[in-house]
């Protein structure tokens, strides 16, 4: 088996596009043959990192998000982009239950979900210029077989 | 293709969902349950997990923005059917310390 693999896609930032991006992941890392709960790590912190995008980045206005994929070995590394209006304070938007956005029932648990279901976080923003959201995560069952 | 149900029995609305609940899915749930609490007469509310396979954190705020308006108008929130996906997700938001499974409720309380 080919042991990299790279994806890149661009979507028009919607809440119904959250669901393709996820289920596009999904399908990305099936060849790494994840469990049931991997996969589940993986779809919930893209979902997450795309929701952040449609609702805070562009704030739910017109927009384009970029999801860019690879896959190395074992390991799967997902950057989830958005030219947004950035975050002024990264510690503070990743503490778990601060959200910007009460009034909109945001949980503030976005960032606690990628950081806990993902190996590594990493989260890159510049005000009134985007975000890039970079996760990793290796894939167990894969390295079982391998 | 149904993807939540209604189902209104006295003073109880039980929501059934099994869709794959994100920020898109709560928006859609969140209306159409307030729509039902607004009516009024409303006392117990329960969120019918059963076979849902995925939830984000917009879950979360779908089921503690519900409780708020059942929680204001004297009413109780109940979870139910929760399968291994969901069940992490309200153990680590800490959701169970508000709202109890309902099949574990304290009958009378």
């Amino acid at each position: 088996m080919k042991k990299e693999n790279e994806i890149t896609f661009i979507f028009d930032s919607c809440s119904e596009n959250e669901g393709l991006a996820r289920t596009v992941l999904a399908a990305f890392i099936a060849r790494l043959d994840p469990t049931l709960g991997e996969l589940s790590d993986v779809k919930t912190a893209v979902s997450e990192a795309v929701t952040n995008a449609v609702i805070h980045g562009y704030e739910g206005k017109e927009g384009k998000i970029t999801i860019h994929s690879r896959i190395e070995g074992n390991t799967v590394s997902i950057e989830v982009s958005d030219q947004g209006v950035g975050i002024p304070d990264i510690t503070k938007a990743m503490e778990p239950l601060y959200t910007s956005k009460p009034e909109m029932e945001r949980s503030g648990m976005g960032f606690a979900f990628m950081e806990a279901f993902m190996d590594d976080l990493e989260v890159v923003s510049t005000e009134g210029e985007g975000t890039t959201v970079k996760m990793r995560k290796t894939i167990y069952s894969a390295l079982n077989l391998s | 293709m149904e993807r939540f149900s209604l189902e209104r029995n006295g003073s109880t609305l039980i929501l059934h969902i099994s869709e794959e609940l994100d920020h898109h899915m709560a928006m859609q749930v969140s209306r159409t349950v307030d729509t039902q609490i607004e009516k009024g007469n409303l006392k117990t509310l329960i969120f019918d997990f059963t076979g849902m396979t995925f939830m984000d954190s917009s879950g979360i705020g779908m089921v503690m923005g519900r409780y708020r308006k059942m929680n204001f108008l004297g009413g109780q929130t109940f979870v139910s059917g929760i399968g291994d996906g969901v069940d992490r997700i309200f153990t680590m938001s800490g959701l169970y310390r508000i709202i109890p499974k309902y099949e574990e409720r304290i009958q009378g309380a």
